[in-house]
């Protein structure tokens, strides 16, 4: 395997995740829900993706768990919100907060434990390919399905008409309300997926980033895609974009801090939080273009005056 | 069987008085419950959590030492979130104010006298200020969402204190530990009692803040524009009121109380600079301002029953090896059950069956 080959598919692997994460959010987003809770929803799954994996001694079965637990912690987000009708932000930062106390105590005889791998792909012939072989055709499943879920999303929003309405929901939900438009079933529907993927974004952290179990372990990855999705202007393949952008930043100066270039370790390990903070600046300071892509009932709570 | 909302003509006055103490009661049940799975006696779980740290002298103490960061953050995020500021990194320019007021302690360790304490708390408040500047800044300038930049900004503190103690600021002498050297006699906050316990003056210095916050925000004209602009951003416009010196007024106000938070503790509870000062303190201090309602009084007690979980943990962990993690359990649960108590407020009740015939909940 050459260098080149090495670095492609270790940001491919520190892409996924975020990757994975803002899509789910995206749709929330969309849909007019602003959850601030993906890093707790994040770690939710990392710890039970984990923790049912060493128990089933099945990958496969950690990464279910880790998609149920995700959509489980989303739905006390959505009942607060969208039955109980409380404030967004505060709602998703205590999802976050919950979320990063409970793993920790859940995860605490894991703590050292050496982890079950998600296996790679191989096929005979293909993956040998020089160059592309292994990152086109030998990586591990989740990889695949960050890539499917991608299109997918795409397609739903844009050409189906249930991604019509979801749209139209997360636009004006007083005029959906009045076509008959059942808002917060739509929206429960959408804070589920997110659930759902960000669950599925811990587990990768779990069982194939890093296959062990540490506290605190998606550190700052929930923020980082919730930065994403404003990045890519709510849009699926500008996500894409921006998760292999955020990968490659990783990546880079985990090799500059093995490089050992002099500069001290900790400031290459803040570069993607700085990268994030920029990336922000630069895409929030033209206004307009904010002000068309953002759904304009984000974050606004629907309460139907019957 | 389906819950829907009636909205309340006025809020109701009777549920904004009691939803801390639903949320509080519903804690507590949720405390037992997860104490029960959990194959412990929730009763004596419950005693070691909430009783046991108030029996003794020395433990209220050290419920002071934890109760004065918790205070002085959430008076400062009160201000914040009711202008519709989200500033939640507070955990950040918590740390970045206890680097800028340590300086003088560990640059210059000759210098002593009695004013090197307060030079260090006004360079304290001086760091978290410049530091909650930036997502100030940010949003003013290019209207970047300030909940995301606030919170990066705490894994570049964490970072950068982290390299400022294993680097420049290590003890020389410390055996290689990643700690800086400890503070002279004239760089320790003092004690209130010594006598009885721990407790330095930063809970004096949280009561102090909670009361000039208040003030301001019951009695004068600054106060008025924070909560015009929390309840409608359009109606502050109108009136006249500028929306971004208002959003540096309340960044530079919480920033510099975080900053002092940091400063108080890491001058009064521990004495030096190490690679974690802080136990989560900045984001606790967000359920703190919302158990207290965002009002710097209802702050001071909410800030001593959040402290107590940290207590009720460690002696749960103690008495009946429950995990001390238990308490940010707690805390989160916590936040859950506010937010859902302050539904009420604004809200009735009903619950709808699916035949059609209605039940109807609440006041």
């Amino acid at each position: 395997m050459t260098m080149f080959e090495a670095i492609l598919l270790t940001i491919a692997t520190a892409a996924t995740p975020l990757l994975i994460a803002a899509l789910g959010e995206l749709v929330v987003e969309r849909s007019g829900v602003l959850n601030l809770g993906v890093e707790g929803m994040m770690i939710m799954g990392a710890v039970s993706g984990f923790a049912a994996a060493q128990m089933t001694g099945s990958a496969w079965l950690g990464l279910l768990a880790a998609v149920l637990a995700g959509a489980a912690f989303s739905l006390l987000f959505g009942f607060l919100t969208l039955t109980l009708a409380t404030n967004q932000v505060a709602t998703g930062l205590a999802l976050t907060l919950l979320g990063l106390g409970a793993s920790a105590m859940i995860g605490e005889s894991f703590v050292g434990l050496p982890g079950i791998r998600m296996q790679s792909l191989y096929i005979q012939g293909l993956t040998d390919i020089p160059y592309v072989g292994k990152f086109l055709f030998g990586q591990d499943p989740i990889f695949y399905l960050s890539i499917f879920l991608t299109a997918a999303v795409a397609w739903f929003l844009f050409k189906t008409r249930a991604g019509l309405t979801l749209r139209s929901v997360g636009d004006n939900h007083t005029s959906a309300h009045a076509l008959g438009v059942p808002v917060i079933r739509i929206r429960y529907l959408a804070v589920l997926f997110g659930g759902a993927c960000a669950g599925l974004a811990g587990a990768q952290l779990s069982l194939v980033y890093v296959p062990q179990w540490v506290e605190n372990m998606s550190s700052g990855r929930g923020w980082i895609a919730l930065a994403l999705v404003v990045f890519a202007s709510w849009r699926p393949w500008r996500i894409l974009a921006g998760a292999y952008l955020f990968g490659a930043v990783t990546i880079g100066q985990l090799h500059a801090q093995a490089l050992g270039i002099g500069v001290p370790s900790q400031l290459m390990s803040a570069l993607p939080y700085l990268a994030t903070i920029i990336v922000l600046v630069l895409i929030s300071r033209n206004k307009r273009l904010t002000l068309m892509n953002t759904p304009t009932s984000l974050g606004k709570a629907f309460v139907p005056d019957r | 069987m389906r819950i829907e909302l009636v909205r309340r003509p006025q809020h109701s006055a009777l549920f904004s008085a009691l939803s801390p103490f639903i949320a509080l009661l519903l804690t507590l049940i949720a405390g037992a419950i997860l104490f029960s799975i959990l194959g412990k006696n929730p009763f004596a779980a419950l005693y070691s959590y909430f009783i046991e740290p108030l029996t003794e002298i020395w433990s209220i103490h050290e419920l002071l030492i934890k109760a004065a960061p918790l205070i002085l953050i959430a008076v400062g995020l009160s201000v914040c979130f009711l202008s519709n500021n989200w500033n939640i990194g507070a955990e950040g320019q918590f740390i970045a104010g206890g680097i800028a007021g340590s300086i003088l302690p560990i640059v210059f360790p000759d210098f002593q006298g009695w004013y090197v304490l307060p030079i260090m708390l006004l360079l304290g408040m001086a760091g978290g200020a410049a530091y909650a500047t930036i997502p100030a800044l940010l949003k003013v300038r290019f209207n970047t969402n300030e909940i995301l930049t606030s919170l990066m900004l705490v894994y570049v503190a964490q970072l950068f204190l982290d390299w400022l103690v294993r680097g420049p600021w290590r003890n020389p002498q410390g055996y290689n530990f990643p700690e800086t050297i400890q503070f002279n006699a004239s760089a320790i906050l003092p004690e209130i009692w010594t006598e009885s316990g721990r407790a330095h003056w930063g809970f004096i210095l949280a009561l102090i803040a909670a009361l000039a916050v208040w003030f301001t925000l019951s009695r004068t004209l600054s106060g008025f524009e924070i909560k015009v602009f929390g309840r409608s951003a359009r109606a502050g416009r109108f009136a006249g009121f500028s929306a971004g010196r208002l959003t540096f007024f309340a960044f530079l106000i919480s920033g510099a109380l975080a900053g002092l938070a940091g400063i108080a503790e890491v001058s009064g509870a521990v004495g030096q600079l190490r690679t974690s000062i802080s136990p989560g303190y900045g984001f606790t201090a967000i359920i703190v301002a919302f158990l207290g309602r965002l009002n710097p009084l209802g702050i001071v007690a909410a800030g001593l029953v959040l402290a107590l979980t940290y207590l009720g943990g460690e002696a749960a962990q103690i008495s009946l090896g429950i995990s001390e993690k238990s308490a940010r359990i707690f805390q989160g649960i916590m936040l859950f059950f506010i937010l859902a108590s302050d539904t009420l407020i604004y809200y009735r009740i009903r619950i709808v069956s699916r035949l059609g015939d209605t039940a109807a909940k609440g006041a």
